[in-house]
């Protein structure tokens, strides 16, 4: 089976850095670490991803722009806003952007 | 009419580390449970047991706010603000996470374990300058009354935080009633029993049973026995 490719976006290296770790954790998922919109969109667009997962202090602005890049891309992304940093709510937040549902 | 919600103690999700034993109103870490995500901007319910002499390690959290209510023993905080403090019973903590923090928390006693909740709301605005606030709260302020411990007004009773949510602490002898009137439309709240049977409205309780009741402006809590809550008001519509 292949693994869900995940795309994580967030500002702060070491929290960006621990949710990265967190999301490798689970052998079926594989994560990539961006800190800026210009890495995450050149990644996005020349690398497959099935969900994308946005940090925090990303601020309103770039997340609607990064929005409106990944959505034009592909269509099918599901992007889902990560809280609470390297926590207990990503495994969660995951399993739920993957079935279609929104918690914010 | 009101909605409610019941969430009884035995059908949490937990998990025994060892040193951390946790039960988890909600879904959390690898406890996931789709119908178990949160109670509106309710999101991290978590009664921990920690081990004599155990904790959590520096870990980092961002955009939540994260309240601590420990129920017996010390708790040793230290964040990357260079707050170190030490929260023991009676206190309550409250951090807002905002753009990124990093804590640790551990009960440095080595004979006594620390049993504590640890609250997570959904902050009502992203990105802000993270902080930190304790205080020590005043027991008689609670016997067969509500008491206010945290709002979203920093000059209101109790610690604020970033969200539209209020929190009351009752510890009721048996029979004594009270009316809890909501704050604001569109609130919701959740009540959590600490210890003794509760009625809300007709709806009874035992000792850590959760019970959310939302379109509704006002109910009713009644002490079956001595007993000890925790009323979390909080919006139930995040948009």
């Amino acid at each position: 089976m292949s693994k869900i490719r995940i795309l994580t976006i967030g500002r702060h290296p070491e929290i960006l850095q621990t949710v990265v770790r967190l999301v490798n954790d689970n052998p079926d998922w594989a994560c990539t670490g961006v800190n800026s919109d210009d890495e995450a969109i050149a990644t996005f667009t020349t690398q497959p991803f099935d969900l994308v997962l946005l940090g925090g202090g990303i601020e309103k602005q770039s997340e609607e722009k990064l929005c409106n890049v990944f959505k034009a891309h592909n269509p099918a992304i599901v992007i889902v806003q990560h809280y609470g940093g390297g926590s207990g709510l990503l495994t969660a937040e995951i399993y739920e952007g993957l079935r279609g549902n929104k918690i914010d | 009419m009101a909605q409610t919600i019941l969430h009884k103690a035995d059908t949490r999700g937990h998990a025994n580390h060892g040193w951390l034993n946790s039960y988890h109103s909600f879904s959390f870490a690898s406890y996931y449970n789709p119908d178990r995500m949160h109670f509106g901007a309710l999101r991290v319910l978590n009664d921990d047991t920690v081990d004599a002499g155990k904790g959590f390690g520096t870990h980092p959290h961002d955009n939540m706010e994260i309240i601590s209510i420990p129920l017996e023993g010390d708790l040793e905080h230290k964040d990357s603000m260079n707050n170190v403090a030490v929260i023991k019973n009676g206190d309550i903590q409250v951090m807002s996470a905002g753009t990124g923090i990093y804590h640790s928390e551990y009960n440095k006693d080595r004979e006594h374990r620390v049993k504590f909740l640890q609250i997570w709301v959904f902050p009502n605005k992203k990105n802000v300058e993270p902080r930190y606030d304790q205080i020590t709260l005043h027991a008689e302020d609670r016997h067969n009354k509500l008491q206010q411990i945290l709002s979203p007004n920093a000059g209101g009773e109790g610690v604020w935080i970033h969200q539209d949510a209020w929190f009351h602490l009752g510890k009721f002898d048996k029979g004594v009633n009270a009316d809890y009137q909501l704050k604001q439309k569109g609130n919701g709240v959740y009540v959590f029993v600490l210890n003794g049977d509760v009625k809300i409205n007709d709806q009874q309780l035992h000792t850590r049973d959760g019970y959310g009741i939302w379109d509704t402006d006002s109910f009713s809590i009644t002490a079956e026995t001595d007993a000890e809550f925790l009323l979390m008001e909080v919006p139930m519509n995040l948009d």
